[in-house]
């Protein structure tokens, strides 16, 4: 269970698929391939499906954003086996906090494509209804949801819900390797531990922080930040979605029955950009993308489908013609949002009461817009108000 | 005063220092000053996410890491109460750290920092401990960001005692003001107008430092009927409406603050005393803001000039909107004609 990924140190990493796909039967790993071997033909092939529909999700958002239709878009590529392996093995009870690029978990949690696109589009600063899917909506702020996420799984412990590995509930977290350094996750981690909340931190290394390598947020293997922690922290090879499924089941497993947290460190590759606003030519070498590209996860899973003969050209047809689909309906969709709200929804939802003082801005701003300014903000307030202070 | 001439390198082996007057982008003009305070003192350092290789988001600090290396140039862990933490304790160590915050929305991580710590440790150690921090915070909306990179927290800071809170708002302010904040011993917040980054303008790169920009307003453009109070991007907008008042036949003046704590009162009060009209402009939200500040001090010291009450133009109290109506919340041309019509309608 040990592999190297560079580092003079040994590190110790779940691997259950090497890179050319072949399943890996390392001494220690019998637990997390069982797990892996519960898997059908199906799941597997639906695992496939999502991770190439997310890459596809991510090729026709980049290029929304590059004509205009997005403000700015942050890319999952290189990190379907992270996202897509730990989504699998989430339960509809299950409730999570994803920070901003975690593209593969949203699809698997079944939310509408075009919600999650109206963040990037500048039209909406959430997109969707966290209760619909118990996923909340992005957080941009890095780090700053880890908390929301063991607030949450204190609720979870203080609910009475039942200790089952299957009914139960847990709560996961996604956050990245820059996310480490922040003191919000050093401190969810310190909450999580002391009231042993349900929440499982799933990491995804994915060696950068924008232009900033891991080098510049840790001297020791990131896992080893959850165990200071008195977590249960496993490090996962990232790109093989068997062993993120196997690890991520176990972890929410122990959150389900009532065992407390889990840190998942999933070494991965963000192959693309930071955002479409980024140059990675400025910080990182083609050398390195390169060397990460001969273990792109979907490639990896595809040649395991091959192996055992669960990957043909018309399962590969069928999921081009969704892709295609999934494309058509985020492009017209992305459109189509414009003129969703009016400029004046920006006073919607502000306070869950009235509120005089947004009230009166609200008043004077549709007055203006009317083309009708009034003399003096205070002449209108008393009506818009309707006596609410 | 010193000069840009009379300064002496202090880094052996660099480039020959940039000269004479040149046109450039306000972040550029940011960098060069930056570039010339380093040179000047090698006590100055910068910290902060992304700064070095790739130069900063918005470029602002692009090849000061090749010239004065990874010692004077860090790129930090990702943790903003680390960045400014830590500069603090470099400060009391005889350093001068100039901190970078990625985007406006990403400062309050370091809020308990600036305001429970930097802001105090002059006046808990009597004075025996300055903090020369720079918090460079690029800020304000219209260019189209996601949530957390349009918005104007300056009144936040400028409630805090201890603090120094100022904005540039074109080039060569830019270039001047950050060197004297950098060599200011207080620490200074420094919010770069993110609007305008990308603007040019003329910037004499051997203006003198030490003329005081931190602490005096500056008149744009001399008028007699109305006062335009603004600071960073709104000066622009101040500067359009009052072309539009000429036509009119109106003259408006032009005051840009460049410092909201401190405020030069003296030259607020001096412009509407001649003009009897104020109108304040900011992108920050109107309720709390630095507008109400000089509403009450305009009415304080100028009652019996008044033509009308003194008015803002500014955000809304709204969380700053989705970019695809932020023109909308932004202070518009239109806005501020519509607030000085309200002001002669008096
Ligand atoms: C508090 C805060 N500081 C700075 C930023 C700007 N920022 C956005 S993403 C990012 C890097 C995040 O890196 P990492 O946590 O590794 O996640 P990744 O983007 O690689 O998924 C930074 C610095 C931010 N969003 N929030
Ligand atoms: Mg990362």
């Amino acid at each position: 269970m040990t592999t190297t990924n560079g580092s003079n140190e040994a590190i110790p990493t779940l691997q259950l698929l090497d890179p050319q796909g072949n399943r890996v039967t390392t001494r220690g790993t019998k637990g997390y391939r069982d797990r892996a071997a519960a898997l059908t033909a199906e799941d597997l092939r639906g695992m496939y499906r999502d991770m190439v529909l997310t890459r596809r999700f991510d090729d026709e958002a980049t290029s929304l954003q590059r004509q205009g239709e997005l403000a700015l878009f942050a890319p999952s590529r290189g990190q379907e086996a992270a996202q897509v392996g730990s989504a699998y093995a989430l339960r509809p009870q299950d409730y999570v906090f994803p920070s901003y690029r975690e593209h593969g978990v949203l699809h698997v949690r079944g939310l509408d494509p075009v919600d999650r696109l109206r963040f990037f589009r500048g039209s909406d600063h959430g997109g969707w209804n966290p209760t619909e899917h118990n996923t909340s909506v992005y957080t941009i702020v890095i780090g700053a949801h880890t908390l929301h996420a063991t607030g949450y799984a204190m609720g979870v412990q203080r609910d009475g819900t039942p200790h089952d590995k299957n009914d139960g509930t847990a709560v996961i977290t996604y956050f990245g390797d820059g996310a480490t350094s922040q003191g919000d996750v050093n401190e969810a981690m310190v909450y999580a531990a002391v009231n042993d909340a349900p929440v499982v931190f799933f990491l995804q290394n994915n060696q950068w922080a924008i232009s900033e390598p891991t080098t510049r947020q840790t001297k020791t293997p990131l896992y080893k930040r959850g165990e200071a922690f008195g977590l249960p922290s496993l490090r996962v090879d990232g790109n093989d979605v068997l062993a993120v499924y196997a690890a991520t089941q176990e972890a929410l497993e122990r959150a389900r029955l009532g065992q407390g947290p889990s840190f998942i460190e999933a070494f991965t590759y963000r192959m693309g950009a930071h955002t479409t606003s980024d140059d990675p030519t400025r910080y990182r070498t083609s050398e390195q993308e390169e060397q990460w590209r001969r273990r792109d996860p979907i490639d990896r899973l595809a040649a395991l489908l091959r192996s055992e003969g669960a990957l043909d050209d018309d399962f590969e047809a069928e999921i081009k013609a969704e892709g295609d689909e999934l494309g058509a309906q985020l492009r017209d969709g992305v459109r189509a949002l414009d003129g969703g709200s009016a400029v004046s929804s920006m006073f919607d939802d502000v306070y869950a009461t009235p509120h005089g003082t947004l009230a009166t801005d609200r008043a004077w701003y549709e007055a203006y817009d009317a083309g009708d300014p009034p003399a003096s903000q205070y002449a209108i307030a008393d009506s818009a108000q309707g006596g609410a202070r | 005063m010193t000069t840009m001439a009379e300064r002496t390198h202090t880094t052996s082996g660099a480039p020959e220092p940039a000269s004479g007057t040149r046109t450039l982008s306000f972040s550029k003009a940011i960098n060069e000053g930056l570039r010339a305070a380093m040179r000047h003192d090698d006590k100055v350092m910068l910290m902060g996410e992304d700064i070095g290789p790739l130069g900063g988001v918005f470029r602002v600090t692009d090849g000061l890491q090749a010239e004065f290396g990874e010692q004077r140039v860090v790129d930090t862990p990702l943790a903003e109460s680390g960045i400014v933490g830590t500069a603090i304790g470099l400060a009391m160590r005889g350093y001068r750290p100039v901190c970078e915050i990625q985007f406006d929305g990403f400062v309050f991580p370091a809020f308990n920092q600036i305001t429970t710590q930097l802001s105090k440790i002059h006046n808990r150690t009597r004075g025996a401990v300055q903090m020369p921090v720079v918090i460079r915070i690029p800020y304000g909306g219209g260019i189209g960001g996601v949530e957390h990179h349009g918005e104007s927290p300056e009144a936040l800071f400028a409630h805090t005692a201890g603090l120094r809170v100022v904005s540039p708002s074109t080039p060569q302010e830019a270039y001047t003001m950050i060197q004297e904040a950098i060599a200011s011993p207080d620490p200074v917040l420094f919010f770069e107008p993110k609007s305008r980054y990308w603007g040019k303008g003329a910037v004499d790169l051997e203006a003198p430092v030490g003329t005081d920009t931190l602490n005096t307003a500056h008149v744009v453009r001399q008028g007699t009927d109305v006062t335009l109070v603004a600071y960073g991007p709104s000066v622009a907008t101040a500067i359009k409406t009052a072309d539009a008042l000429a036509e009119e036949g109106r003259s408006a003046e032009v005051l840009d603050l460049r410092a909201i704590s401190p405020i030069d009162t003296a030259a607020v009060v001096a412009s509407v005393r001649k003009t009897g009209r104020c109108v304040v402009i900011h992108e920050a939200p109107v309720f709390f803001g630095a507008g109400a500040e000089i509403a009450a001090r305009v009415t304080e010291e100028c009652f019996y000039a008044l033509e009308a009450p003194v008015l803002r133009v500014g955000g809304f109290h709204t969380p700053y909107p989705v970019a695809k109506h932020e023109h909308e919340y932004l202070p518009s041309v239109d806005r501020v004609l519509d607030a000085v019509d309200r002001a002669f309608a008096h």
